[in-house]
Parts: structure tokens; sequence; C-alpha cells
């Protein structure tokens, strides 16, 4: 995904201008604001696809300028970036009317996946397909069925999970604490490749036999699934 | 300061001075009202003698006249004890009587009044009486009166004891009170001499207890009890500060020579590439540890509490068993999951979901058996014990040694044998502290053969509103 609108909302202006540069050159348009305020005034006026928020802010924190902007129901998604907890402060952050969350120190491309799975949201919105195609593979959502070139695949529960979630986000970087919080519900950092030995098998199972692998492995960023034929 | 300025300084010796000028003010009041009674008492009985006599020597005279009335006075002044009697005529000369003198104006009205007088047969002895004055038909002017050397007695009697007594009790308040300051004073002197020389760095020393059980023995003991979690404490930021200074050096520098060697030696882009992503694995590998420590602080410190939520902790361990039951497959381990219904308990579904990922990581990493060719068995149980909740992860390692058992909950601990493989030693402290937030602990048995982990935890009452 290229061409993203984003604001950074953060007061330390070297992390800014670093974060500016990187999403520059992940093909993306970053401007950065130094506070709260002009922050808010510039989320205001909208055209953002993202917005970057720090918790901690001066003149305004982050928490009440997405809390202004959701009242005034500008939807535009939100990631709280924060050198806070780990826990409690997700779950204010979300409460505030954040969209996702992010504990500093993070790896940048952490950030960007993430921000480029926001953005698509808010692109995609409305009602969810009922049936995903990454290429080949089709995964028909009602009746829970999953076949490649016409072969039915199966699937434990889990797998299905993962793979319904990597195919909502076809074509984007997945990672794997993103994999974590949305088919376990759980936001730790899982210390072993437990997530990467899921993806293996899923991978076994989707790929195995057929010449054009979907299921990829991003170094250092995570998976994505994907029609490499195209 | 003097040693007795500073006796006279003492707490203890501002209150038993306090205690003993109230004491001596109650005495004062108690006495002075005992004989100011007593004297009225006395005053009264004298008043109903006088009266008694005065009416017996009424009817005398009004049955026999002046001749009768002077004839019994002079019976009675004989006895022994008499009460005072006196008979003038109108000019004011004595007919008959026991007194020799009275101020010259006492018998011109008639009354109850107290005189000084002086007695037939004695010289020139001022003695006070409480008369009555009584005018007779014919200018004759009787008076009787009794002497008021008892009740003046009584009362110098009675002021003597005050005195006395007052004495008594400010000499013996007084050194009652030094002897009580000085005791309490030696004790506290001993207590805060030993504060001093702590505070001066011998941390390991305590304060004295004198045996007594009483306050300051208490207070003393709570003091070495606080002390011995300074000193633990203080141990504890030791520990930690070296092991931080370890573990984030150690992969600092590797950090650090992977850079080095790459600026030396890579000769083509691709060199370098596998350098920089060396780095920055390193550098998340950091991030994670300092995530891991911030976290396990935050949660001891109380100021990181968790999503706090009714939730079913056997389902929490049935997912994170599945989430790493691939990673045990792959290790040649069955990892089971033994759980018997729903176990609710009321906290962080996130933490208590963390803490187990940290048990079975651990077991998975560190509990293969002993045995060649035994098939590694990892045990994850949850289950209900009265009102607790247990969940225990157990597997068939080398298990811990007894002597290590407390120290495994230390940050950055990592026992022999284990620093060679990945991990940062802080998984079991993040367990602790996970526990501790639960208000729980977390127990260390030997599972014949290997380890088994309890973290106990409340179970949620069974009333518990899930909105809470």
């Amino acid at each position: 995904m290229s061409g993203m609108r984003i604001l950074i909302i953060e007061d330390d202006q070297e992390a800014a201008g670093y974060l500016a540069k990187a999403f520059r050159e992940a093909g993306h348009l970053a401007e950065c604001v130094g506070d709260g305020l002009e922050g808010y005034a510039r989320a205001t006026d909208g055209g953002y696809d993202v917005l970057i928020v720090d918790r901690m802010l001066p003149k305004m924190d982050g928490l009440s300028l997405i809390g202004g902007l959701r009242q005034q129901k500008i939807e535009t998604p939100a990631l709280i970036v924060s050198a806070l907890g780990q826990v409690d402060d997700r779950v204010k952050g979300l409460r505030a009317g954040g969209d996702d969350y992010l504990a500093k120190p993070y790896a940048f491309s952490e950030l960007l996946a993430r921000v480029e799975v926001l953005a698509r949201r808010k692109g995609g919105g409305g009602a969810s397909p009922t049936t995903l195609r990454v290429g080949e593979l089709e995964l028909d959502r009602l009746g829970h069925k999953l076949t490649r070139n016409g072969k039915e695949i199966t699937l434990q529960p889990r797998e299905y999970r993962l793979l319904e979630y990597l195919m909502q986000h076809a074509g984007q970087v997945v990672t794997r604490t993103m994999l974590l919080e949305n088919v376990w519900d759980y936001h730790f950092d899982p210390q072993t490749n437990v997530i990467d030995v899921h993806v293996s098998r899923l991978r076994s199972k989707i790929d195995k036999g057929f010449d054009a692998p979907l299921l990829q492995t991003v170094r250092g960023s995570g998976y994505m699934i994907r029609d490499s034929a195209r | 300061m003097t040693a007795l300025g500073k006796l006279f300084r003492t707490t203890a010796f501002k209150l038993s001075l306090g205690y003993l000028v109230a004491f001596a003010i109650g005495a004062s009041v108690v006495m002075t009202w005992v004989s100011w009674s007593v004297g009225r008492l006395i005053d009264e009985q004298i008043g109903a003698t006088v009266e008694a006599e005065i009416n017996g020597l009424s009817e005398q005279y009004a049955q026999g006249g002046i001749r009768r009335l002077v004839d019994v006075v002079e019976r009675r002044v004989r006895q022994p004890g008499a009460s005072l009697y006196l008979v003038t005529n109108f000019q004011g000369q004595t007919i008959s009587g026991n007194i020799k003198s009275l101020p010259p104006d006492v018998l011109l009205q008639p009354g109850v009044r107290e005189t000084s007088y002086e007695r037939v047969g004695e010289s020139a002895i001022d003695r006070r009486a409480l008369a009555r004055i009584f005018l007779l038909p014919g200018g004759f002017r009787l008076l009787v009166g009794r002497d008021l050397e008892d009740r003046e007695s009584l009362r110098n009697v009675m002021g003597g004891a005050l005195l006395t007594s007052l004495f008594w009790l400010v000499v013996i308040g007084t050194l009652g009170g030094l002897f009580v300051a000085r005791r309490v004073l030696r004790r506290v002197e001993a207590i805060s001499e030993s504060a001093r020389s702590i505070m001066q760095g011998d941390l390991a020393q305590r304060l004295p207890l004198a045996g007594a059980n009483d306050e300051l023995d208490r207070l003393a003991a709570n003091l070495n009890e606080m002390l011995e979690r300074i000193q633990e404490l203080m141990a504890g930021v030791r520990e930690v500060s070296d092991n931080i200074a370890h573990d984030l050096k150690t992969p600092l520098t590797r950090l650090r020579n992977r850079a080095e060697e790459a600026l030396r030696n890579a000769n083509q882009s691709s060199d370098y590439r596998i350098a920089l992503e060396k780095m920055l694995e390193e550098s998340d590998q950091l991030i994670r540890i300092f995530n891991a420590l911030l976290m396990i602080a935050r949660l001891e410190a109380g100021t990181e509490r968790g999503d706090h939520v009714l939730f079913d902790l056997a389902a929490s361990a049935r997912d994170v068993a599945e989430l790493y039951e691939p990673v045990a497959e792959e290790a040649g381990v069955d990892l089971v999951v033994e759980t018997s219904g729903e176990v609710l308990v009321s906290g962080s579904r996130e933490l208590m979901g963390q803490a187990l990922a940290n048990l079975i990581d651990n077991a998975l990493k560190y509990g293969s058996p002993q045995k060649q060719g035994q098939r590694a068995r990892v045990q994850v149980r949850v289950q209900r014990v009265g009102d607790k909740v247990e969940a225990s992860v157990a597997d068939q390692g080398s298990g811990i040694p007894a002597a290590d058992r407390e120290r495994v909950f230390g940050r950055f601990v990592r026992l022999e044998g284990s620093r060679s493989r990945p991990g940062s030693g802080l998984g079991l402290s993040l367990v602790a502290a996970v526990a501790g937030l639960h208000n729980g602990m977390v127990k260390i048995e030997d599972n014949e053969p290997g380890l088994r982990i309890v973290v106990v935890i409340p179970a949620a009452a069974a009333e518990a509103n899930p909105l809470d």
C-alpha cells in the first residue's frame, strides 16, 4: 500500500523526524507536529489517513486529543504510541478512541505494518466480504471452507482464524505481535518463535505441492500473504 | 547539654511532671474541701451544744430567776471540759462564770459571734470561742460558748498533713519521674545510637531489644523488620544493577562488535546488509529485555494493574498451551493440558496469560528429561482448590535445587547450565510479579523428576460481578 498521508503528533523532534523520513522511504507522506493543540487543529482539518499520536504531549495530551476528535465525529484511525506501561495504557488508549497502541521503544517495521493496516481499514470499511480470495486460494467464510485451485484444505480452528486474518490483510505485512493480538487476543511478546511455527504449519497446508508460494516471510517484519504470480 | 538537662527534656520526665502537678492540685482540692467540711461540721456541733445549754439555762431562769441561773452556772463551771459561761448585771460586771475577760463590746448585742477571751485561772492565754449572747430581763446578760481550740487544732493538723503530703508527693513524683525518664532515656538512647550507626552504613546491625516485650521493644522490633526489608531491597537493587550491567552490557557489546566488524571487513553491500540485520535482531532483543524489566518494575510498584476482568483461567491455559503446542511438537515434547471445567478468577487475563506463557516457555526450554530416549512431557493444570485457584506447569527436567528455589524469582537470575541458552532471566520474575498483583504467590515443587511451578491466586467469588 502506498501514498498514505500520515500525521505524526510527537514532541520529540528527532524521533518524529526519523519516523517521517522512514515513512517517506516506505512511499508515504508524513507530516510532523510538536504539540497536542496544533496536532488537534491539523487533524480536525482532516485529509489524513492515519494519525500517530504520542501519549504525552505538551499543551494537550494524546488521549484528550483523540477523545476530542472522536466527539467531533472525526474518525481518522489513530495509533497511540507511549513510553508508559504496556497493559493499562493500552486499555486506556483504546477506551479513549484510539485504534491501536504501541509501547515505546518499538521497531519501525512494527509501526509501519500497523499503520498500513489501520489506513486500509479506513479505506475498506463497510461490511466484510463473505469470500476472501488470494490468487488460487479461496476462503468461504460462511461455510468455513478453504480451497486452493478447487481442492479443499482442512484447517484447525486456530489455523482458520490465522489464515482469515492474513487474507483480510492480503498484500500487507502482518507482524508476529499483530497475529498474536488478533488471532489469540494476547498482547504480550511471545519469547520464542511460537507464531513462526504456527505460520509454517499453515504454510505447509496451503502452499505445499503448489508452485507459487502465497504465504511469504518478510524478513525483519513478519508475514504477508499475496498472489506473487501477479 | 548536661545529662540532667537532657533528662529534664525527655518526654517521660515531662509526662511525669505533668501528672505530678495534676495530682498535687487534685490532692490539695480534696484536702481543702475535707478540712473545710470538717470545720463546718464542728461549728454546727458547737452551735447545737450551745443552743441546748442555753435552752436548759433559760428554763432554769424561768423557774428560779437570776439566782437559780447563777447557781446552775456555778455548778456547771466546775465540771471538767465545761462550756464557757458568763452572767453579768446591767453594768456589765461579772456575777458568775468562767470567763475572766472579753473584748469590751462583745456583750452589747445579743446573738452568735466568734470572739477572743481569757479564761478564769489562766494567765493571758488568748483563746477563741464561739459564743451566744442572750439578754435577760433586768439588764442581765448571759453568754454561753464553746472553745474553738478543737477546731483550730484540727485545721492545723489538716493543713500540716496537706503540706507534708504535697511535699512528699513532689519529692517522690520528681524522683520517680527522673527514674522512669532515665530508664526510658537509656533505652531510647540505645535505639537512636544503633540507628545512627545503621545510617552510617552498617545496614546489618539491628536495634537492641530489652526483652520486656513492651512498647519500646515492639517499636524496636518493627524498626528491625523495616531494616530487614530495606536491606533486602538494597541487596535487590544491587543485584539488579549488577545484573543489568551484565545482561544489558553483553548484547550491547555484541551489537557494537558487529558494527565494528562490519566496518572493518565487509566488502560488498550484502555483507553490510547481513551485519545490519543481525544488529537489528540484537537491538530488538535489547528492547525486549528492557520492556520486560520495565513491566516487572511497574507491576511490583503497582503502577501497572492490567485489565481487571472476570475470566476463565482454564480457558486461558488452554489458549496459551495451544499457542505453544506447535513449538512443543517441534521440540518433541507432549504438551498436556488438564483442566476441570470453568475456573473463574478475577484479574488480568492478559497478564495471567503472559505468566502461563513464560512458564510453558521455560518448561519447553529447560524441562527435557535427563534420560535419553524418553519422550518429554509438559503438563499444564488449572484447578480450584478451596477458595484458591492453582495453575501449574510441570516438566521432567532437572528441576531446581532446593537451595536455589527462592533465588530464581530474582531478576536476571539464571541458574548454572541455563546461561548458555537463550533467555533473559526475567521470565520467573514476571510470573512472581503477576502472582503478587493478583494477591497470590508462586510455589516451586518437585515433580519427581522435574520441576513444577504453581501459581496460586484467589478464586473469584461466586457472586462476583464481571463489571467490577
